[in-house]
């Protein structure tokens, strides 16, 4: 009720409006920076402040002990490791396939706008579809490839399975940003006298930024984040760092170290707050410009 | 064999045929221009020659050698496209040197020929520019740099002037024509603007329903065209065709035309002996506007000039002319008067047909009568 009255007054009076507007904006900024502030601040006093109660109230002692306990020396599993390890495994996961997961993305939806062929839509539709299965119905038959291939409990096995699932995503971002494309370009590109790999490489690839961001964001969010997958197809010195942190958190003996699970929740999240800040303000027009015309 | 020879060239999507066999002869350094309207195949014959389509039937050659499963790269032409097509991340000497470069040829060979190029369509200072920062006529100009670098056997051209303003669009044609009188290089442009057919060519093959419907010089193609269509297509304003009746009058065949007031006008035709012999016939008469005038506007070195009254209904001043419609044989005529003859609507006014340039066609058919 206030909410629709104040955005129709918006356009004639203002300061009144501006008013409601700013304050419901204001409460939401710190209904989503609340959790933000709880992390941080726990992550930076010592477990004594927390469990006297103190969830809310800035340290009394700043510490960045929990940090480095997380990072380097918390107990996770069986071993006194920290986070770091884990840290670097989902580095060497996440990078290959990002990079791969695009690159494919680029070159499907190159050839499904470019150079299409009988039954395009068909192996367009199959890929779709590869975006809408749910994860947990390829836990089986993904398992069962990855031993074939002799890739289960690997990285390069886990980077198999994100390149698989994510290639669906990133094909359709490019396609139907390749299919605004203009077609003459290509044929122009093909009188000049470039081939197939010639014109994706000069033509297409450098005209491709602003969807390039947003898979890279999608994926990387998506595989950064990923549990399922890491719990089932690692082994101990394969596991991402969603999974490790999910042992540090289960495998504190005796007292819980909140301050230490809030600085390993955090290092967790940074990677994809991090691409987000970097990458985020191409985000939107590239979501855009694949998504106005499909 | 010419040049660039098509012959019985055509083109089918599955069952549904685009192109009727088409058989044109372009001899080294023609600017063939293909006209019509769309869809009428045109476009299509020329990415068969780009080899961007593929030939149903028939066959393509290009100096001898024909260019079936040939590639478009391996063709030696090269093509400006509508909407120019430059590269948007290149600049506009990267767009000029890329088809070079494609073709291995060494750098310092390339900037001298793009230098050449950019210095005879005057984009010099351009070169550094990306295409989004160009102008329309500059960017047109980058279209034609990039297809003059390559030295090709043919330049292809499909409506390079139809995204530009009016203005603009005269300039540029102008260009072409002076850049193609220069190099005397071969062309084929396809348009759908049958003014830039007529002032560009040296020969227009007018195309509709995937039928070339005529080929021929631009004053062929004015003055006798083959049927109906190229008649109506081809001049502005287009050329007036009424029905009208082949009867033998003193010895001599004329053409009976019935105006709005139901009077009849005998227009004696000047090679009587051949019309003679459709005398009793029906026919559509042909008249471009500019050989209907006010008397003192007519061809003087016609001596088939013929006047009549007809009611005036609609004058449009034109600046240099002014247009005056009428009726005759139940059809809007149009006539091309002079722009200071004071001549109004609703009067009756006294016409000048020069029946030198008058075509006869079968009404059923729509084809020329011979004559």
């Amino acid at each position: 009720m206030a909410g629709s009255s104040a955005s129709q007054q918006v356009v004639r009076t203002g300061a009144g409006a501006r008013f409601v507007i700013y304050t419901i904006l204001i409460l939401f900024c710190l209904y989503y920076l609340v959790p933000l502030y709880v992390m941080v601040v726990n992550s930076l006093k010592p477990l004594g402040e927390i469990t006297s109660g103190g969830m809310m109230s800035l340290p009394r002692e700043w510490t960045l002990a929990p940090w480095h306990s997380a990072w380097s020396t918390a107990q996770v599993g069986v071993e006194a490791t920290g986070l770091r390890p884990f840290f670097l495994n989902s580095i060497l996961m996440v990078v290959p396939a990002v990079a791969l997961s695009t690159f494919f993305g680029a070159l499907n939806g190159y050839v499904l706008t470019k150079w299409r062929f009988r039954g395009d839509t068909l192996v367009f539709g199959l890929l779709l579809f590869a975006c809408f299965i749910p994860f947990q119905m390829v836990l089986i038959p993904m398992a069962r490839m990855l031993g074939l291939m002799h890739a289960a409990g690997t990285v390069p096995g886990l980077i198999f399975v994100h390149l698989v699932y994510g290639i669906g995503f990133s094909t359709l971002y490019f396609r139907n940003y390749y299919q605004q494309f203009p077609t003459e370009l290509v044929r122009a590109a093909m009188i000049d006298g470039a081939g197939f790999f010639t014109i994706f490489r000069r033509i297409m690839l450098p005209a491709s930024g602003p969807i390039a961001v947003v898979c890279i964001i999608w994926q990387f969010t998506n595989i950064w984040n990923d549990f399922l997958f890491g719990a089932s197809f690692s082994d101990f010195d394969s596991q991402p760092m969603t999974v490790a942190l999910n042992n540090l958190v289960q495998s504190s003996t005796g007292v819980k170290e909140y301050n230490v699970h809030f600085a390993g929740a955090i290092l967790a999240a940074l990677p994809t707050l991090f691409v987000y800040i970097v990458a985020g303000r191409f985000f939107v027009r590239g979501l855009m410009a694949g998504s106005v015309k499909g | 064999m010419g040049f660039l020879d098509i012959r019985q060239a055509t083109k089918s999507y599955g069952a549904l045929k685009v192109l009727h066999e088409t058989d044109i002869s372009i001899e080294e350094g023609e600017f063939l221009v293909l006209v019509g309207p769309s869809g009428c195949g045109k476009s299509t014959l020329l990415n068969m020659i780009a080899g961007l389509e593929e030939v149903t039937t028939g066959d393509i050659s290009i100096k001898g050698r024909s260019m079936t499963g040939v590639r478009p790269a391996d063709r030696n032409i090269a093509m400006v496209f509508q909407s120019y097509a430059l590269y948007p991340t290149m600049n506009v000497g990267q767009n000029i040197a890329f088809g070079l470069e494609m073709h291995g040829v060494p750098k310092p060979e390339r900037e001298k020929a793009v230098a050449e190029a950019a210095e005879l369509l005057q984009i010099g200072h351009l070169l550094d520019r990306k295409p989004g920062q160009l102008s329309g006529g500059q960017r047109q100009r980058v279209a034609m740099g990039r297809a003059l670098v390559r030295d090709p056997d043919v330049f292809l051209f499909d409506e390079p002037l139809s995204n530009l303003d009016a203005k603009l669009r005269v300039d540029m044609r102008t260009e072409i024509k002076k850049l193609h009188q220069k190099l005397r290089t071969t062309i084929v442009y396809v348009t759908h603007d049958q003014i830039e057919a007529l002032t560009l060519s040296t020969r227009i093959a007018v195309m509709y329903g995937g039928h070339v419907q005529q080929l021929g010089t631009p004053s062929e193609i004015y003055d006798h065209p083959a049927n109906m269509f190229v008649a109506g297509f081809m001049g502005s304003p287009s050329m007036n065709l009424f029905p009208a009746s082949v009867a033998q009058e003193n010895g001599k065949a004329v053409a009976k035309v019935e105006l709005a007031d139901r009077s009849t006008v005998a227009l004696p035709f000047p090679d009587h002996a051949e019309m003679a012999r459709h005398a009793g016939r029906e026919i559509v008469l042909g008249i471009r506007p500019e050989a209907i005038t006010d008397p003192d506007g007519s061809d003087r070195n016609s001596a088939s000039i013929h006047h009549f009254d007809a009611n005036v209904e609609v004058t449009e001043p034109a600046g240099s002319d002014t247009f005056v419609v009428t009726h005759m044989g139940g059809k809007e005529v149009t006539g091309r008067f002079r722009a200071n003859v004071d001549v109004r609507a609703g009067r009756t006014f006294k016409f000048a047909v020069n029946m030198d340039k008058a075509v006869a066609f079968d009404p059923k058919s729509e084809e020329r009568i011979s004559a």
